[in-house]
């Protein structure tokens, strides 16, 4: 059934244009239609066979992958709307939804932009203006002393008139530097002319700011709503207090900890900030509050969040829904006093990105993805698939997990219990990491702030511990499995189909066949025997303990699933066995064990399963494996093991990049630690340093050129200690 | 050959099913009980003697062969072949004591048959921690009949060779005779002529003569700084010519692959050089076909082990040989041909691992309607392409006046006569005695047989040690008597006991394994895989046509 929304003006929405990419762009298509209104995509070409474009009744390429040319080209999908005949267009997040110029656009082309009106985007858009709009409405904003003047007398002044403890931050600083917080006046003097003198060496500019200092600050957010009726209500509040590199990873809702009359006031201080600029559709007051709950306006953003669901989740509302019938001219549809808030929601985003590498965004293919069954109290937003890429030019975010319980603790178990059947496999993700950060006693307190992360980072990282031996066994297990299912597999298609030379049973005349196997846990080879028994079970024997074990593999949908019991305790793991490494999946974490292999046999890989047989891996001999890192020098010690080349005499790129800056050619000497290019990928750059002492043989990236994930980037002259022939 | 093609697939209906065979034993019973505890002794010693062959030359040879960088013999075929797959070794205990003081396990050198990227293949890899490898005259014999088992079956051959060559000290009863050392290369030659493919891996030395090994290959693989290959090593150059030359620079790796192009493919260590032979065969383009049908596997209904109650080690004692049928072939069913008549030999159609066999077994000794029987079921195999299974515990054919006025000669010529024709593969397991005429008539080693082996309680010689030490002292007591002397009973115990002793000795499953009498002994437990194995091996080759000789009637 086909529902006609009446706009202001006397239009309906029938058909929306969706301006964005991934996981809000099917979101948006969801609820349009549940509501009946046809959704048009647009696409870049990297996206043509992303879902978003599947999902979409109608879909449009506006251009090639660089969202500039693309997702944020305006004039293209202002057009698409009017081919599509689109009555409105949804922005989702980020690209063009805080946009003034582009809402403008629309409104000149009588399109609806489902968002508030320009003058709010641009009014809440410039930091100054909202906090001087928002001190005139009466909320309370971070005292702070911006001035031409900054005679130290003047500064002085301004700190006392805020109040200690203040901070003292240069004007251009970023990153912490020239930032300095002083707790009193006694100090004051010494810490204004340390943070100039920072400022000055790094920016080469000693304008200071003083703003007041909130030592251990939340960020707490309420989503309010208006219409074009005068309504305005808000939906309580969200606490996104952990965050890293400046991005949340987990949010809530309600925020833990906040009594009820601190929540009304949040929420009604809100509304009047939002009245403060006529605010029409979604928006999201942002609060930072100290431990005393003191709270204080900090910016007001324009669009749907990221972490909507949430708020969702505890008031029953479809969000989506409410945007674009306000759009259409609607009130909103619950009044404030019919806005309830029940039981506790989390969403942990789950981002490819490598936490051991300072939250580095990487890029690749998703090679395996399971995820839990989602129902009422579970939700899945993500734009990706299984064997979809992860893209270098767009957001790394790969899905939003979402979690609701009657209360907090049973929210966050249920969360834990869900990012444990959250598997992927193929690039790095921090799914391991969000589950040690759920896990934290001080998160399941409630204890969040802005500092979470670096203040508990010893317990979040623990140093790599080596892995079980049970966990070994199975991964070994799995492994044998494996080739048993190929042999199986190959006798199945040959006519000779029952010869017992084609099973897997190991079996020798009179004696019992013992295979030594190396396995590669982290940085350490570990040597296991395996014993292969009569009785269709296996002895391994690692170090100077023997564990029985025996198993099968089967499969669940896409899933293998490696069943095993180890000296009698029995388990269930979801199995991945990629090139040489082994994923396992039990309950708690994730477990990934390379089997190492030869340079000469990882190079035909490929053709591992010959003639329906795996290709050897016993009893092989380690070469050495030169590990290096392409991120800069602080990075370098969080260098994962796994970002390495097995070549030691070649530089691969570890993701894809865009546009390398080149310093080196053919023939030039260098030396270990010496800048070969930069890359930039994901909007950071990346410095390629020299891994060796050497001569280089080839460049294979001109600048401005793109390199692919793992491809060679820089090629050294061979030396004669890793000469090596190969076939 | 080929006349009856395979048909996979099972057309079994209701009706069609098969009674099996086999009752359950009283495993309580005393007899049983020994029968166990006895051949389950012979069993331990058997896995004992096997596990101390595997060690090779010693901790010292094996601790220098691996500080080079070498993989041991048995972790290069573990390697060579298919990962977890099964390996038939055969002829374990080839040298078992047969050289006095100077062990040589295994022969010092290592040969079955093994799956290398699907495709069952003859392997033969010499032991270098076995006296640096070199061939003494059961290494030379082991080889030859590896290739010959090779040759039979159409065996694909990879050598793995890492050997000093002929052991000099013993020259003359390893180069000179037919089936010496120039055999091997002959061999070679044979085989790929009838387009057997030949596969050298040098891994280590290859002098003088074993320098044909890889040359002889049709294509072969050599480890850089390992292997070697020359005619003279660099002492008998300098020697002969005055050269000062290095092993590495005479005959290496980089010698042979760029310069001289003895050998085609160059490794870099042994795990890459084995990777280079799985290739190898991959590149063979060759296809098992079969000419029997197969049907799926089923296991027997009963435990195999069993068959140490039943049989036992106590050759004296009876047992239906049925009851051993049972126990090896699939869902232990058994289509007995002639029940009724010559019951002292059992015959009929059974399936082993899906594979059709012909199973004759002895209960008891031969009559002229048991041998002849005998005769009519290899006739019917070979007419029908399907492979024999002689489960041999014969004592001999019957004797005696009525019994030669019966004519058990010409019956049992027949038998032997079928036996020798029979073109359909032929394998044969003593699970007892083997002696005398029995021995021909059940496909004994005279008769090449695909594959040979025995039970660890088996006895193979031309009669009993205490019949032949009866007849032995009857001809001495008459000749006494002739001369009119006295023959005391003493004088026949002296008499009597250093033969049976020797008897004992020499049909000792051991004596006859290092002597390479057969092809290895066998847990009784496995002897349905190892079967399966044999044949599987065996039907690489297609299934030639029998032509018969003359039967005597």
């Amino acid at each position: 059934r086909s529902m006609k929304y009446t706009t202001t003006t006397g239009r309906s929405i029938t058909k929306v244009l969706i301006a964005n990419r991934g996981e809000i762009a099917c979101r948006v298509m969801r609820t349009a239609r549940k509501m009946g209104i046809q959704s048009v995509a647009v696409y870049s070409e990297a996206d043509r066979n992303s879902i978003h474009v599947d999902m979409a009744d109608e879909a449009y390429c506006i251009g090639p992958a660089p969202s500039q040319q693309s997702y944020l080209a305006m004039e293209k999908i202002i057009q698409v709307a009017k081919v599509s005949a689109a009555q409105a267009v949804h922005p989702g997040y980020g690209f063009l939804s805080e946009n003034p110029e582009f809402a403008e656009l629309c409104k000149q082309e009588g399109i609806i932009f489902i968002g508030p009106p320009s003058s709010a985007i641009r009014d809440m858009g410039v930091k100054s203006t909202s906090k001087s709009i928002m001190a005139a409405a009466g909320i309370p904003v971070i005292e702070g002393y911006h001035g031409e003047d900054q005679s130290d007398q003047c500064m002085k002044e301004h700190a006392g008139r805020i109040g200690y403890p203040v901070m003292v931050k240069a004007v251009c600083g970023g990153g912490g530097k020239g930032m300095r917080i002083v707790r009193s006046e006694k100090e004051f003097q010494e810490q204004l002319e340390s943070a100039r003198r920072e400022a000055k060496k790094c920016f080469n500019d000693d304008a200071v700011l003083i703003e007041k200092f909130v030592d251990t600050p939340r960020h707490v957010e309420v989503q309010v709503f208006g219409d074009h009726h005068g309504n305005t209500v808000y939906l309580f509040e969200r606490d996104c207090s952990v965050q890293r590199r400046h991005q949340k990873i987990i949010e809530e809702a309600p925020g833990p900890g906040i009594e009820a009359e601190v929540r009304r006031k949040l929420g009604e201080a809100a509304v009047r900030a939002a009245k403060a600029v006529n605010y029409v559709g979604a928006g999201t007051v942002e609060f930072i509050m100290d431990s005393k709950h003191n709270f204080y306006f900090m910016e007001m953003n324009t669009r749907l969040q990221v972490e909507h669901p949430v708020t969702e989740m505890i008031t029953g509302t479809d969000l989506v829904e409410w945007q674009l019938r306000i759009a259409a001219g609607e009130k909103i549809p619950l009044s404030q006093e019919e806005i309830t808030l029940q039981g506790h929601a989390f969403e942990a985003r789950i981002y490819a990105e490598d936490p051991n590498n300072n939250f580095m965004p990487v890029a690749g293919q998703i090679v395996h993805l399971s995820t839990p069954q989602t129902d009422l109290c579970t939700r899945i937003e993500t734009g990706v698939r299984e064997g979809d890429e992860v893209l270098v030019h767009y957001d790394p975010m790969v899905a939003k997990l979402v979690v609701w319980a009657a209360d907090r603790q049973a929210a966050l178990t249920k969360l834990r219990y869900s990012l444990r059947q959250y598997n992927i496999v193929g690039l790095h993700t921090n799914i391991d990491f969000l589950l040690s950060l759920s896990g934290h006693p001080d998160f399941e307190a409630g204890n969040v702030h802005t500092d979470f992360i670096p203040q508990h980072h010893t317990e979040l990282f623990p140093a790599q511990r080596a892995t079980a031996k049970e966990l070994l066994c199975q991964a070994a297990l799995g492994l044998i499995l494996k080739e048993r299912a190929a042999t199986d597999a190959f006798r199945l298609k040959a006519q000779d189909r029952f010869s017992p030379f084609a099973s897997s049973s190991g079996r020798r005349l009179n004696i019992c066949y013992t295979r030594n196997m190396t396995l590669r846990d982290g940085k350490n080879n570990v040597a296991i025997a395996v014993t292969y028994n009569h009785d269709g079970s296996y002895s391994m024997q690692i170090d100077d303990k023997t564990f029985r074990v025996l198993g099968d593999l089967h499969s669940e949908g896409d899933c293998t699933y490696l069943k095993c019991s180890v000296d009698g305790v029995a388990s269930k793991a979801k199995l991945i066995i990629l090139e040489n490494t082994t994923y396992l999946f039990p309950q708690e974490g994730s477990v990934q064990i390379d089997f190492p292999v030869p340079k000469y046999m990882s190079s035909v890989s490929a053709e591992g399963t010959q003639g329906g047989t795996v290709a050897p891996m016993t009893g092989i001999i380690e070469k050495t494996v030169y590990t290096f890192t392409a991120w800069g020098p602080e990075d370098l010690k969080h260098c994962p093991t796994q970002h390495r080349t097995r070549d030691q005499s070649r530089v691969s790129s570890l993701h894809p990049a865009c546009k390398p800056k080149v310093f080196v050619k053919a023939g030039d000497k260098v030396k270990a630690g010496d800048s070969l290019m930069v890359m930039i990928a994901m909007k950071m750059e990346h410095t390629i340093k020299a891994p060796k002492d050497g001569t280089i043989k080839n460049v294979f990236h001109q600048e401005g050129s793109q390199a692919n994930r793992h491809a060679p980037l820089v090629e050294f002259e061979e030396e004669e200690s890793d000469k090596r022939e190969s076939e | 050959p080929c006349a009856r093609a395979a048909a996979p697939g099972l057309r079994v209906y209701h009706g069609d099913s098969l009674a099996t065979l086999g009752t359950q034993p009283d495993s309580g019973s005393v007899i049983y009980q020994e029968n166990y505890e006895q051949m389950k002794a012979l069993v331990s010693q058997l896995h004992e003697r096997a596990q101390r062959i595997t060690l090779g030359g010693g901790e010292r040879a094996r601790a220098l062969h691996i500080s080079r960088g070498k993989l041991l013999p048995r972790e290069r075929i573990d390697n060579l072949i298919d990962p977890g797959s099964p390996f038939l070794e055969l002829s374990q205990f080839a040298g078992y004591q047969l050289y006095g003081s100077e062990e040589v396990p295994a022969g010092g050198i290592i040969t079955g048959i093994g799956r290398v990227s699907g495709v069952e293949c003859m392997i033969v890899a010499n032991d270098a921690t076995v006296k640096g490898g070199s061939y003494y005259p059961v290494t030379v014999k082991k080889h030859v009949r590896a290739q010959e088992i090779a040759l039979q079956n159409r065996l694909t051959c990879i050598y793995l060779v890492d050997s000093g060559g002929a052991n000099l000290a013993r020259q003359a009863d390893v180069f000179p005779d037919r089936d010496h050392f120039g055999r091997i290369f002959y061999n070679q030659a044979i085989m790929s002529s009838k387009n057997i493919t030949q596969i050298a891996v040098v891994m280590g030395s290859c002098t003088a003569g074993g320098a044909y090994l890889p040359a002889m290959a049709d294509e072969n693989i050599i480890v850089r700084k390992q292997g070697t290959i020359f005619l003279a090593g660099p002492p008998l150059v300098k020697a002969a010519v005055g050269e000062d030359v290095s092993a590495e620079d005479l005959g290496g790796a980089d010698l042979h692959c760029r310069k001289s192009g003895v050998t085609d493919h160059y490794a870099l260590d042994d795990i890459h050089a084995l990777h280079l032979a799985r290739k190898t065969v991959r590149s063979l383009n060759y296809q098992k076909k079969l000419d029997v049908t197969i049907e799926p596997s089923e296991d027997p209904l009963f435990p195999a082990d069993e068959l140490y109650g039943i049989v036992g080690a106590n050759l004296k004692r009876t047992f239906d040989v049925r009851e051993v049928i049972a126990r090896i072939v699939d869902g232990s069913r058994f289509n007995e041909f002639k029940a009724l008549y010559g019951d002292t030999l059992v015959t009929g159609f059974a399936r082993i691992f899906g594979y059709p066999v012909g199973i004759i077994g002895n209960n008891g000794v031969l009559f002229s309607e048991s041998a002849k029987k005998g005769a009519h079921f290899i006739q019917l195999c070979c007419q029908r392409n399907i492979p024999l299974l002689f489960l041999q515990n014969i004592t001999g054919f019957m004797v005696g006046k009525d019994y030669e006025a019966e004519g058990i000669a010409k019956d049992g010529a027949k038998m032997v006569a079928a036996v020798a024709c029979a073109n359909v593969p032929k394998i044969t397991v003593i699970i007892g005695g083997s002696y005398g005429a029995g021995n021909y008539g059940m496909c004994g080693r005279a008769y090449s047989p695909r594959f040979l082996y025995l039970w660890p309680s088996a006895r193979v010689s031309v009669m009993g040690g205490e019949q032949a030490a009866n007849v032995l002292a009857t001809i001495a007591k008459d000749q006494k008597a002739r001369e009119g002397k006295q023959f005391s009973s003493a004088d026949e115990a002296a008499l009597k006991e250093p033969i049976i002793k020797r008897f004992e000795e020499e049909g000792n499953p051991y004596y006859s394994s290092a002597r390479l009498w057969d092809d290895g002994i066998i847990d009784p437990v496995d002897t349905r895989l190892v079967l399966g194995l044999s044949i599987s091996a065996a039907l690489n080759a297609p299934i030639q046509k029998t032509d018969f000789g003359t039967f005597r009637m």
